[in-house]
């Protein structure tokens, strides 16, 4: 494989955990993001055969140093119950990573020793990142502020 | 305490060394403290000698002058010994990626300058670098050669102004000073170019905003040549110094397989004696073709990282002396109508002009649908990004993956096992900024 080239995968599921724990042990030594998209609006993507989409889909990239080459991963999750398995076992560093994920996007990751909100105060009710979550107009606990129009 | 007591030793001990070790690492439990606000601590799960039955949780932070920001850390202490942390984050979250959805790719640039505010022009070097691999824009030579001028510019700013703040953390008030000094000769030449000191909103997907203003090359020269010979100064100021030797000495130490693990990147990993740049080993812009050595430590420890650093700067150096010895002639931006404007005299000759240039601020470009990761070494790290295109003007979704954001997590096990006086050290070490961070 050439330098820099990026494999993507499409793994279900129930396949996720597996796969990237079978990259792991191919040389893929660590987890560059994780990350996850709301598909809700979109007008429709690209998908290989066999692929179903669902509303959510969690993107993990991971980056092998010794072969220079990066491996795409992305997970379809519904948006009845969105949880998939949590890396953590396999690469420690992405607990925050996953946490932004719960916290933003709200899909829960099954296996994660913490997962609280991160980035957002504990008490936030909603995940910002979601297509459905208005933008603006959130009431500020300012003085006189005026509030949603 | 002496310095032969065990908890001296802030290394990350696999205490429990049973079976498989390569799931010891990864899993090591006592460092990271895993708490909600206001829960008492469950000292069973500690691993490590204690002298008291009770530690104590004390918050550093969000207003701590040496915290580099809106940085809390929950330390957990056994007297001035640091057990667990947690880092807690957020107070600067103001949703650019949410933010990003709506602005177009003509606006999005400005939107992501502001993350890594000391480093802006790597964010929007990444961003821009996303948008045109969607796009298939082709650069012209000379855009590729000022944006990576500007680029090592920056990381030259950013190490300068870590330089400074971690001299300030280790008590060293002429080092900060200096920093400043010399990181003002390269805002000095921001401005002239940019426009601006910060935030610049320079490089843009399809060049750069403006060509490279007369003389340059001379600033350039000037830039390179005093800070190169200051940097010497710092050696004597810091290095052979036996105060700073001995506070940075083996505090906050962290292996190879623990900084793989934990996903960190840039000089935290390049210290603990990784070879991994990405403008080496998966080369962006030029730099395949100026010459310049990966700079790596051998012990992980803060003076690792230090010294990585100072050295990246005469690295960086370097290739600034060869960018500008090499820069070539020609365009700037791309001379595509559909993605820049225009230059200025011609929108009052041509209608046609004057028609593009409208539709590039107003509606601005329409990105093919797809998806990409783009990443570049930023002074922190790998910054990545991550671009969804849903075909229109504006993006369906930007993730922004902040080196500083990641490597905050080698925190609680860098700290782990020393004293709360190397705390402040080993944070600097860390060289987090809170804008990338919480975005």
């Amino acid at each position: 494989m050439a330098v820099g080239t990026v494999e993507l995968c499409f793994p279900s599921r129930a396949e996720y955990h597996g796969a990237v724990a079978s990259a792991r042990s191919d040389g893929f030594e660590l987890c560059s993001d994780v990350c996850a998209v709301d598909y809700l609006r979109h007008p429709g993507r690209s998908l290989p055969e066999g692929v179903t989409p669902e509303r959510f889909e969690v993107v993990v990239n991971l980056l092998s140093l010794s072969a220079r080459r990066r491996a795409r991963l992305r997970v379809q999750v519904p948006e009845a119950d969105p949880v998939v398995d949590s890396l953590f076992d396999l690469y420690p560093g992405t607990e925050a990573m996953e946490r932004e994920v719960f916290d933003l996007m709200g899909i829960r990751f099954s296996g994660h020793p913490d997962l609280t909100r991160i980035l957002m105060p504990e008490d936030w009710e909603g995940h910002p990142l979601r297509k459905d979550y208005g933008v603006g107009r959130v009431p500020v606990q300012f003085k006189e502020a005026p509030g949603p129009r | 305490m002496s310095p032969d007591h065990p908890h001296r030793i802030s290394t990350w001990d696999p205490v429990e060394t049973s079976e498989g070790a390569q799931e010891q690492l990864p899993a090591a439990p006592s460092a990271v403290l895993r708490l909600p606000e206001g829960a008492v601590p469950d000292t069973g799960q500690l691993d490590i000698e204690r002298g008291d039955d009770e530690t104590m949780i004390i918050n550093m932070g969000p207003q701590h002058p040496s915290t580099h920001g809106v940085l809390r850390l929950m330390l957990e202490l056994d007297g001035e010994v640091v057990v667990r942390t947690k880092p807690v984050i957020g107070y600067l979250h103001t949703g650019m990626e949410k933010t990003a959805e709506e602005l177009t790719y003509v606006q999005g640039a400005t939107n992501v300058t502001r993350m890594d505010y000391l480093a802006p022009l790597h964010n929007e070097l990444c961003f821009s670098l996303a948008v045109e691999s969607l796009l298939g824009v082709e650069l012209p030579t000379r855009a590729v050669w000022v944006r990576m001028l500007m680029a090592e510019l920056d990381r030259l700013c950013s190490h300068l102004m870590w330089m400074a703040t971690n001299g300030m953390d280790l008590g060293s008030t002429s080092m900060m000073i200096y920093g400043f000094r010399e990181r003002e000769m390269v805002l000095n030449f921001y401005e002239k170019t940019t426009g601006l000191r910060m935030n610049h909103n320079f490089i843009r997907p399809g060049g750069t905003a403006a060509d490279l203003p007369d003389g340059w090359e001379d600033d350039i020269e000037v830039i390179c040549d005093t800070i190169l010979a200051r940097s010497y100064e710092y050696d004597e100021l810091l290095t052979g110094q036996p105060i700073f030797r001995e506070r940075t000495e083996g505090v906050g130490a962290i292996t190879a397989e623990e900084a793989l693990a934990l996903s960190a990147t840039g000089p935290i990993l390049r210290s603990t004696g990784v070879p991994w740049d990405l403008r080496r080993t998966m080369p962006y812009l030029a730099y395949d073709e100026v010459e310049f050595d990966v700079i790596v430590g051998t012990y992980g420890d803060n003076f690792d990282r230090y010294s990585v650093r100072l050295n990246e700067i005469r690295e960086s150096i370097r290739i600034l002396r060869q960018v500008r010895d090499g820069m070539p002639k020609g365009d700037y931006r791309v001379q595509d109508r559909k993605v820049t404007p225009p230059p200025r005299g011609r929108i009052d000759e041509s209608m046609e002009a004057l028609i593009h240039h409208f539709k590039v601020f107003t509606e601005g470009f329409r990105v093919p649908e797809g998806e990409v990761y783009m990443t570049v070494e930023s002074p922190r790290g790998e910054l990545g990004c991550y671009l969804v295109s849903d075909g229109s003007a504006k993006p369906y979704r930007l993730h922004v993956r902040g080196p500083s954001f990641v490597n905050l997590q080698t925190l609680p096990h860098l700290l782990r096992g020393g004293l709360v006086a190397d705390a402040v050290a080993v944070i600097s070490s860390v060289d987090p900024v809170m804008g990338e961070v919480d975005r």
